[in-house]
């Protein structure tokens, strides 16, 4: 049977996380198709058509799809759940939000963020922050999935040449109503994606202090994280924050910069090709996962990292 | 309306936890175990609307040992009214535990449920979004901002590019996020006061539900540590590791 992958999207562009999500559908070693649902989202069809290894596009174009509600969206995939043994979705705040009310509602168990598949019905995935993994088995008719993305290489987003089949979309549920949004806007390349991430913790001290974080980051064109001791004490928005509950990266580069390492920090970082540390406190758990451990006064070594750089 | 609030028994935050030898399970014994650090949130949430006028009694629910007792009381202590334990000694899976709390929903009929985003054990982060589903009702999960109207509940949720803002119809189901609030120090007058407040003990089968694991826990191991890094000794040695050891930048 086929897998179905919920694509993730904004009505204009294809998320990049979706790409992940069917690199993990294509070790099940089955076809997979993808669901995009949405309002006036044609291009976004056109594009998860392109997408290598996708075998149909399901088009289903309403209002009420357009901001991926889980009281529309997930009746519309339970309607379409017979057809196949697996549903994925990238583990993005979308996915989580949707794919549990879809297992619910089809009496089936979820596997939250799986990082390998051993065979279609056993899957690895990390409890405990990432201390412990478990592999585990479900033997339900159809596996409910999302898929981290850090553990799964893209695909690639041209190449494919799916078919697009429009959908019959299902009713309002009349639960929830979008109200609007604040994204915050960054010309920084995407948290969760970013090839260089440079984040700050608690020992930056303020908003403000933050400011030679980000000057560091566009120094390196990275993109700018945060532990959850500087989200909690308000230094930046929740969507910086690296860790066990907030976002999980591995990037060619993490620079961890007045961050002492906390268990919760460490889940959502220590998958990174190379981390640096920087820290006043030699003792901190942080340098015990650096490849590169700076000791010293960050509000020194910054400045004179950033200059270092230019030379 | 009445409030339920689930609250989990789980690891303290500061342990950490590793495999038992022999790949059965995670190693607990003698742990330190806390409130899971989100259900706290949804308390102290519940009891801000209290506070405010908008909620008549808080019921805290949890499923478990007999130790969860103790987490039940720490609700109380909060502020919570009364406490239901489901007590059970086997493992229940968050589709278990959303057809128990369904079934003290129908018996109590709130008309908001409050539970964390995800507990830090199992970091499943799905028992709000399938008690949503399971009941028919709206969810507004990973809540930074909650305002409840007359048959109407806004949510701020945070999102990954930043904040969303739904309405929801009443009743609802809502799952806390990190910022929604900061959850009170516990005093040690409320906590002999929790002593005597009533907590109710009912098992899965009182309660009708099949609570039989879906999910085959094959093995438990250790991720591949980290090989352990170097200091350097300042700036220009950590650019030059960089450029040409790590080949990163």
């Amino acid at each position: 049977m086929t897998a179905l992958v919920i694509a993730e999207h904004n009505n204009a562009a294809l998320n990049i996380a979706t790409l992940n999500a069917v690199a993990a559908a294509a070790k099940l070693g089955r076809p997979c198709d993808i669901l995009v649902a949405g309002h006036q989202c044609r291009a976004v069809a056109a594009a998860a058509a392109q997408v290598v290894g996708v075998a149909k596009v399901l088009h289903c174009d309403a209002p009420h799809y357009a901001h991926g509600l889980a009281e529309n969206l997930a009746p519309l995939v339970v309607r379409l759940a017979a057809n196949y043994s697996h549903v994925l979705a990238a583990a993005t705040t979308n996915g989580k939000n949707v794919v549990p009310r879809i297992a619910a509602l089809l009496d089936v168990a979820q596997l939250s963020d799986i990082i390998e598949v051993i065979d279609p019905e056993t899957f690895v995935r990390p409890i405990y922050a990432g201390n412990v993994l478990a592999t585990v088995q479900s033997s339900d008719r159809v596996k409910t999935i999302t898929v981290r993305t850090t553990a799964f290489d893209a695909v690639a987003a041209q190449g494919g040449n799916a078919t697009i089949e429009a959908l019959a979309p299902g009713p309002d549920a009349g639960l929830s109503t979008f109200k609007g949004e604040e994204l915050t806007k960054s010309t920084r390349p995407e948290l969760a994606a970013a090839d260089i991430v440079v984040s700050g913790g608690r020992g930056v001290g303020s908003a403000e202090n933050f400011a030679i974080i980000e000057k560091l980051a566009d120094k390196l064109g990275a993109a700018v994280g945060a532990s959850r001791a500087a989200v909690d004490a308000g230094y930046v928005p929740n969507d910086y924050q690296v860790g066990q509950t907030g976002k999980v990266v591995a990037p060619t580069l993490y620079v961890a910069v007045g961050i002492s390492g906390a268990i919760q920090h460490l889940a959502g970082m220590k998958d990174s090709k190379v981390i640096v540390a920087i820290n006043k406190d030699e003792e901190a758990p942080i340098f015990q996962v650096a490849d590169y451990g700076l000791v010293g006064d960050l509000f020194k070594e910054v400045p004179a990292l950033i200059e270092a750089l230019d030379k | 309306m009445k409030i339920l609030v689930a609250v989990k028994r789980a690891i303290d935050y500061n342990v950490k936890a590793r495999p038992k030898s022999d790949g059965t399970g995670v190693e607990l014994a003698n742990v330190k175990m806390s409130m899971n650090p989100f259900d706290e949130i949804a308390v102290e949430e519940a009891i801000r609307l209290q506070e405010a006028g908008k909620v008549e009694e808080i019921i805290a629910v949890s499923v478990g040992p007999a130790q969860c007792q103790e987490t039940l009381r720490t609700a109380m202590a909060m502020g919570a009214d009364r406490g239901i334990l489901v007590q059970t000694e086997t493992e229940i899976q968050p589709l278990g535990v959303a057809k128990l709390l369904k079934a003290l929903v129908d018996k109590e009929q709130p008309g908001l449920v409050i539970l964390g985003k995800q507990a830090i054990d199992d970091d499943s982060n799905q028992t709000g979004q399938m008690l949503a589903g399971l009941l028919g009702w709206a969810q507004g999960t990973f809540a930074a901002k909650v305002e409840v109207g007359v048959d109407t509940v806004d949510v701020k949720r945070e999102v990954d590019g930043g904040l969303q803002a739904l309405t929801l119809k009443l009743p609802a189901v809502i799952t806390a996020d990190l910022r929604l609030n900061e959850p009170r120090y516990v005093k040690l007058p409320n906590i002999m006061k929790a002593k005597k407040k009533p907590l109710d003990i009912v098992t899965p089968a009182d309660l009708g539900v099949d609570v039989a694991p879906r999910l085959k826990l094959v093995k438990v191991s250790e991720p591949a540590a980290r090989a352990g890094g170097v200091k350097v000794a300042d700036v220009n040695e950590l650019v030059a590791k960089l450029r040409n050891e790590a080949k990163v930048i």
